[in-house]
C-alpha cells in the first residue's frame, strides 16, 4: 500500500461510514438500555457486540484494502457459489429463529448467510455483465442475469425469509444503468401499483380506476403522436383485470393473515393500534414525541417504555428519532443520500464494466434497505423487516454491508491502475 | 445519459420524502406528541363475571369455573430451576425455554403467557412452588361449566373473540370470550355485562406506580345478567335420555304461555367438550362427524314433511271454510281412486264409512283426500285461489316461515302455494289431484318439529299461540314476558271436534301406547315416508315416526312434538317417547317401567348403518 494509494482513498466515503456505524452503536446502546448501568464496551450486551463487530469489519475491511483488484473478477463466480452452498446448507444444518431457518449457529454467535449471499450475487451479476459479449438487450444475457438472481431469491423466499429476498429487487439499478429497457422497470412498477390498488379498493372500484388510468394514458399518448393504436390498450386493461383478479385471489387465499395485516396496515384499511398495526403505530409515537430536537441520550420515553418491538433492529430509526429529534433523523438521511449518491459518482468514474456494475449493486443494495427501512418505520412502506445498513442491530448484515463498501472502496482507489 | 442519473435522482426524491414526512410527524403534527404521554398511562380491563343460566325452577345449568394462565415477565426471572418448573407445569423443558425465548424477543418488560388454561387442580400444585421463580405468577381467568351436561343444543357454547369478530363489532378486543351459539349467543349482551377501564400511571420503565389521577377516569364496569330460562331440567334430560341411541328431535312447549319446556336434538354433546384447552379439537371433530352431525339441532333446523299429524289442519280448514261439517262421510275402500288409475292406500277395511271423528282418530287417507280437494276446488274461486286461501290458514299457524323464537338458528320450513304449482306444472296444468299428497302431509309441505309443536300448542289453545321461546326472566328485571297472542284464521268452535278427534286417536286410534291412566291426552300420530340421495340415487330410507299430543285435553300444560328419524311408524317410538314425557312433566313420575325400559334400551343405530353399509338393504321392518 503506497502513500500514494492512501491519498486516493475515499475518505469522505469513510467518515460517512463511520459516522452511520457509530449512530447504530449508541442508539442500540439506548434501545437496549436497562436501568443497571452497562458500560457501551460490554461485550456481552447488544451494543458491545456490535462495536465488536465494527473492529472485526475494519480489520477485515483493510485486508480488503490490501488486496490486487484482479482478485475480484476471478473471485467472483466462486463467491457466488459459496454463497448458494451457504444458503442451501441452512436447510440441513441451520438455526431456526421464530419461524425463519436464516441462522448458522457458530458457538457464541449466529451468522446470516442472505446477508453474505448480496456480495456473492453482486460480484456475479458484475462478473457476467463484465464480459464483453453479454448485452442485457438480447434475451439470452437477460434470462441468464435472471436466473443468477432468482436462485439465492428462492433458497431465500424457502427460509422463510421473504423480506430478505425482496431486497434482490436492488439489482434493477445495476441492470437499468447497463442498458435493460426501462419497460421492465415501468412493468413491474405497474404491477406494484395493481396490486395496491386492488387491495385498497373493492374489485369493481379497482376495475374502474384501471380503466380510467390506461384511458388517460391512451389519450396523453394520442396527443403526442396520432399513430397510437387503441388495442394495445385495451389488451393492457385486459391483462391488468386478470392480474386484479389474481391478486384478490391470491391476497384472500394464499397469503397468511399476519402478510395480509401488514399491508393493510399501510393502505389505511385497518386502523387499530393496539393490534395488527401495533409496531408502526408506537414507531410513528416515538418519532412524531421527538420534535425537533428529541428527548436526548437514553432519555427516550418511548424507547425506554419498550414500546417497540425489536427496536435495536428493524425499528432503529424510532430510536433516532425519539432520541435526537428532527436534527438527528434528518442527518442520517442526508447521510445515506450522499452515501449512496458518492458511490455512483465514483461508479460512473470506473472504465472496467465489472467495477461499476458492483458498486452500483452496492448502492442498490444500500438503497433498497434505506427505502424499505426507514419507509416502514415511518409508516409508509408494509413491514418487511428488513435492518437499516450499518445502525441496525446484527452483525452479519454491518460485516456484510461494511464488506461491501469495502470492496467498493478498493475498487474506487485503484480506478486508475488497470490498463 | 437518462441511465447515469436516473438512480441518484430516486435516491435524491426518496430522502426529500422522508424528511418532509419527517417533518410533518415531528414539527407539524402535535398529535404523536400527546400520543406519547398516553403511553405513560397503562389502561386495563375490567370483566364483569359472565351470568349464570338457570332453567325455570331455579336450577343451575351454566356456572363458570376458574382457571389461571401462568405468566412471565422476562425482565424479572433470576436463575431458576427449569426442569422442576417444566415439570410442574406439566411441558417439556425445551417447550419451556422456546416459549421463555419468545416472550424475551417479545418484550423483556410486558406479561407473556407461557401456559394457558391451567385446571384448578394442577394451579393447587403451583401454588405451593410459585415462589420459587421470581417473575413467574398465575392470573385467574374464567371458563363456563356445566353442572348439568344437558342442553347443549340449547345453551351454544363460548369461544375466544377472533379479528373477524373484532371486525363486525369493536367492543370486543382479541382473547375476549364471546357467545358462539344458541343462547349464550342469542343473549351475549346480558350475559356479558360491559367491561369497565382502570387507569393506571406508569413510570419510564413501565411499571404501575399508582391509579392515575386518583382513579376520576376510570369507568366501573356494568354487571353482567344470569338469565333464567323456561326449560325444565328434568324434563330436558329425560328427553335426552329417551332418544339416547335414536335420531330425532324433541319440542316441548306449555301452550298458555309459548315457553320452551325442552328441545331436545339427538345425537347431542357434551357441553363440557367444548370448554378448555381441548376446545378446538373437540369442535372439529364434532363438525366432521357429517353423518351423525351433532351440532345440528333437529329440533330446529330439521325440515321434514309432516305427515299424518298435519291432517288435523286440513280437518279446520275445511270446517273453516265450509265445505264440510263434523258429520261429511267418505266411503274407504281400503284406499281410493283419486283419479284414473291413481290409487291411494288407506289402513281402512274395505267399505268403511268415516266421519270426520273416526276419519281423525283412524287416519284415514280417504276421507282427507276427500276432504283436502273440497278445499281447494270449493273455497275459491279456482284451484288456484283455493290453493292459497288453504295457504293462508296455514301461516297463521306459524308455517312456512321462521317462528321468530330467541336462538340463533332456524328453518322457514314450506308451504307451496298457487305460483309455486304454475311453475312447476304448466299454468293450469294441475288440479285438486295433483297435488292430493298435501292432504295427509307428505307432498311439498316442509316444517320443522318446533312448528309442529307450536301448532299443537296452537291447537291445544283452540285458536291462537304464542311465540315460543327460551327466556324466562333475567335477574336485573328488565326482560318483559311474551304474551302477545297470535290468533289463527280458524274460529275457535271448530277445534272441538278435531280435538275430540285427537283424543280419540290415543283412546282407541292408532296411538293407544301413549294413553296414560288418569290424564286425558290428545295426539295424533304419523308414518313419514322420507329419500336420500346415495351415489346419486333417490333412495327410500325406512320412514319417520312422528307423534304430536298435547295434554290434559282440558286446560292443557303441555303440547309436544317428537320425531323419531327412521323410527318406522308413529306409535313404535315418538307417541311412547311423547307419553312418557307428558307424564314426567304433570305427574313428577314415570309409573310404566315396562314401556319406559323399552325406549330407554330401544337403539336405531343399526337402521342408520343400513345406507352406508354399501350393501343393499330391507326398509320398514
Amino acid at each position: 500500500m503506497s502513500n500514494n494509494f492512501i491519498y486516493r482513498l475515499d475518505w469522505w466515503l469513510i467518515l460517512i461510514y463511520l459516522f452511520l456505524v457509530i449512530v447504530g452503536i449508541v442508539n442500540v446502546y439506548s434501545a437496549t438500555y436497562t436501568e443497571s448501568l452497562e458500560s457501551i464496551f460490554d461485550f456481552s450486551q447488544l451494543a458491545g457486540k456490535q462495536l465488536l463487530f465494527l473492529f472485526i469489519s475494519i480489520f477485515l475491511g483493510a485486508i480488503i484494502l490490501g488486496i490486487n483488484i484482479k482478485f475480484f473478477e476471478h473471485f467472483a463466480t466462486s463467491s457466488y457459489i459459496t454463497s448458494i452452498l451457504l444458503l442451501i446448507g441452512l436447510f440441513f444444518f441451520g438455526k431456526t429463529v421464530s419461524g425463519a431457518t436464516s441462522w448458522y449457529d457458530l458457538g457464541g454467535f449466529s451468522l446470516q448467510p442472505s446477508e453474505f449471499a448480496k456480495i456473492g450475487t453482486a460480484m456475479m451479476i458484475a462478473g457476467y455483465l463484465g464480459k464483453f459479449q453479454s448485452d442485457l438487450k438480447k434475451s439470452k444475457t437477460l434470462l441468464k442475469v435472471i436466473g443468477y438472481l432468482l436462485i439465492p431469491f428462492i433458497l431465500i423466499v424457502l427460509q422463510p425469509d421473504p423480506g430478505s429476498a425482496l431486497v434482490y429487487f436492488a439489482f434493477f439499478i445495476p441492470l437499468l444503468r447497463e442498458g435493460l429497457n426501462f419497460a421492465y422497470l415501468i412493468i413491474f412498477l405497474s404491477l406494484l401499483a395493481l396490486f395496491f390498488i386492488t387491495l385498497s379498493f373493492k374489485l369493481s372500484t379497482s376495475i374502474g380506476i384501471i380503466g380510467i388510468i390506461t384511458f388517460v394514458i391512451y389519450l396523453i399518448l394520442k396527443k403526442f403522436s396520432s399513430k397510437i393504436k387503441i388495442w394495445p390498450f385495451i389488451l393492457t386493461f385486459i391483462i391488468s383485470i386478470g392480474f386484479s383478479f389474481s391478486v384478490d385471489y391470491i391476497f384472500n387465499n394464499l397469503f397468511e393473515q399476519r402478510h395480509r395485516d401488514r399491508i393493510n396496515v399501510v393502505i389505511g384499511k385497518t386502523l387499530d393500534s393496539k393490534g395488527v398495526g401495533y409496531n408502526i403505530n408506537q414507531s410513528k409515537i416515538a418519532i412524531g414525541s421527538g420534535g425537533l430536537r428529541g428527548k436526548g441520550f437514553l432519555q427516550g420515553t418511548q424507547t425506554k417504555g419498550d414500546f417497540v418491538p425489536e427496536q435495536q433492529t428493524d425499528y432503529i430509526f424510532s430510536t433516532i428519532g425519539e432520541e435526537w429529534g428532527f436534527l438527528g433523523g434528518f442527518l442520517v438521511i442526508l447521510m445515506f443520500g450522499i452515501l449512496i449518491i458518492r458511490i455512483i459518482i465514483r461508479a460512473e468514474k470506473q472504465n472496467s464494466k465489472f467495477r461499476r456494475v458492483f458498486s452500483y449493486g452496492v448502492a442498490g443494495l444500500i438503497f433498497i434497505h434505506f427505502f424499505v427501512n426507514i419507509g416502514m418505520t415511518l409508516g409508509m412502506v408494509p413491514t418487511i423487516g428488513i435492518p437499516l445498513p450499518f445502525i441496525s442491530y446484527g452483525g452479519s448484515s454491518l460485516l456484510a454491508f461494511s464488506l461491501m463498501i469495502f470492496i467498493h472502496l478498493n475498487f474506487d482507489a485503484n480506478r486508475l491502475n488497470e490498463w | 445519459m437518462i441511465r447515469k442519473f436516473f438512480f441518484p435522482t430516486i435516491t435524491l426524491v426518496t430522502a426529500l420524502i422522508f424528511i418532509v414526512r419527517l417533518i410533518s410527524l415531528q414539527l407539524i403534527n402535535s398529535s404523536y406528541k400527546s400520543l406519547s404521554d398516553d403511553n405513560a398511562v397503562i389502561e386495563n380491563e375490567v370483566f364483569p363475571e359472565r351470568g349464570y343460566i338457570y332453567d325455570r325452577n331455579n336450577k343451575l345449568l351454566v356456572s363458570n369455573q376458574p382457571v389461571y394462565d401462568l405468566i412471565a415477565i422476562p425482565e424479572n426471572i433470576t436463575a431458576f430451576d427449569t426442569l422442576q418448573l417444566a415439570k410442574i407445569i406439566n411441558i417439556s423443558k425445551s417447550e419451556l425455554q422456546d416459549k421463555l425465548s419468545t416472550a424475551r424477543k417479545f418484550s423483556m418488560k410486558l406479561p407473556y403467557v407461557i401456559v394457558n388454561q391451567i385446571s384448578k387442580e394442577r394451579n393447587a400444585i403451583i401454588q405451593e412452588k410459585i415462589w420459587k421463580f421470581t417473575g413467574f405468577y398465575l392470573q385467574k381467568k374464567s371458563l363456563r361449566e356445566y353442572p348439568n351436561p344437558i342442553a347443549s343444543n340449547i345453551l351454544g357454547y363460548v369461544s375466544e373473540v377472533n379479528r373477524n369478530d373484532m371486525k363486525k363489532d369493536d367492543y370486543y378486543s382479541l382473547g375476549e370470550p364471546t357467545g358462539r351459539q344458541g343462547i349464550e349467543r342469542y343473549y351475549e349482551d346480558l350475559l356479558r355485562g360491559v367491561k369497565g377501564k382502570k387507569f393506571f400511571q406508569k413510570d419510564r420503565f413501565n411499571r404501575i406506580i399508582g391509579s392515575y389521577e386518583d382513579g376520576i377516569y376510570d369507568i366501573p364496569s356494568k354487571g353482567a345478567q344470569n338469565l333464567i330460562l323456561t326449560l325444565d331440567l328434568e324434563l330436558q334430560e329425560y328427553g335426552e335420555k329417551l332418544l339416547r341411541n335414536k335420531r330425532g328431535g324433541i319440542v316441548a312447549i306449555e301452550p298458555e304461555t309459548g315457553e320452551v319446556l325442552s328441545l331436545v336434538s339427538a345425537p347431542s354433546y357434551d357441553p363440557n367438550l367444548l370448554v378448555g384447552r381441548m376446545r378446538s379439537k373437540n369442535y372439529r371433530n364434532l363438525t366432521l362427524d357429517s353423518i351423525s352431525k351433532p351440532l345440528f339441532d333437529r329440533g330446529l333446523q330439521a325440515q321434514y314433511a309432516p305427515g299424518s299429524p298435519f291432517k288435523t289442519l286440513n280437518a279446520l280448514i275445511a270446517l273453516q271454510e265450509g265445505v264440510i261439517n263434523s258429520n261429511t262421510t267418505y266411503r274407504c275402500n281400503h284406499g281410493h281412486f283419486y283419479a284414473r288409475g291413481m290409487f291411494m292406500d288407506c289402513h281402512c277395511k274395505y267399505g268403511t264409512y268415516n266421519n270426520l271423528l273416526s276419519g281423525i282418530f283412524r287416519s284415514c287417507n280417504t276421507y282427507f283426500a276427500n276432504i283436502y280437494r273440497k278445499i281447494i276446488d270449493e273455497s275459491g274461486d279456482g284451484v288456484a285461489e283455493g290453493v292459497n286461501i288453504w295457504k293462508k290458514h296455514l301461516l297463521s299457524f306459524g308455517l312456512g316461515n321462521y317462528l321468530g323464537y330467541d336462538l340463533p338458528v332456524g328453518k322457514k320450513g314450506f308451504i307451496p302455494d298457487a305460483s309455486y304449482y304454475d311453475y312447476w306444472y304448466k299454468k293450469g296444468g294441475w288440479k285438486s289431484a295433483t297435488i292430493v299428497s298435501n292432504a295427509i302431509g307428505q307432498g311439498e309441505i316442509l316444517t320443522t318439529p318446533i312448528q309442529m309443536a307450536n301448532f299443537t300448542a296452537t291447537i291445544a289453545n283452540r285458536g291462537f299461540y304464542i311465540k315460543p321461546h327460551f327466556l324466562k326472566s333475567v335477574s336485573n328485571g328488565t326482560f318483559k314476558t311474551i304474551n302477545e297472542k297470535k290468533i289463527t284464521t280458524i274460529d275457535s268452535i271448530h277445534f272441538e271436534t278435531v280435538i275430540d278427534g285427537m283424543y280419540q286417536v290415543v283412546e282407541r286410534g292408532t296411538a293407544r301406547v301413549a294413553r296414560i291412566p288418569g290424564i286425558e291426552v290428545c295426539g295424533k300420530t304419523g308414518t313419514v315416508e322420507n329419500f336420500v340421495k346415495i351415489e346419486g340415487v333417490k333412495t327410500q330410507l325406512t320412514d319417520h315416526s312422528m307423534f304430536i299430543a298435547f295434554a290434559p285435553k282440558d286446560n292443557p300444560k303441555i303440547a309436544l312434538a317428537v320425531l323419531v328419524e327412521n323410527g318406522y311408524w308413529g306409535a313404535r317410538w315418538a307417541a311412547p317417547i311423547a307419553s312418557l314425557l307428558i307424564e314426567k312433566y304433570l305427574t313428577g313420575e314415570v309409573k310404566r317401567k315396562l314401556l319406559e325400559n323399552r325406549i330407554l334400551n330401544g337403539n336405531l343405530l343399526a337402521e342408520y348403518e343400513k345406507p352406508y353399509s354399501g350393501k343393499p338393504f330391507l326398509i320398514n321392518e
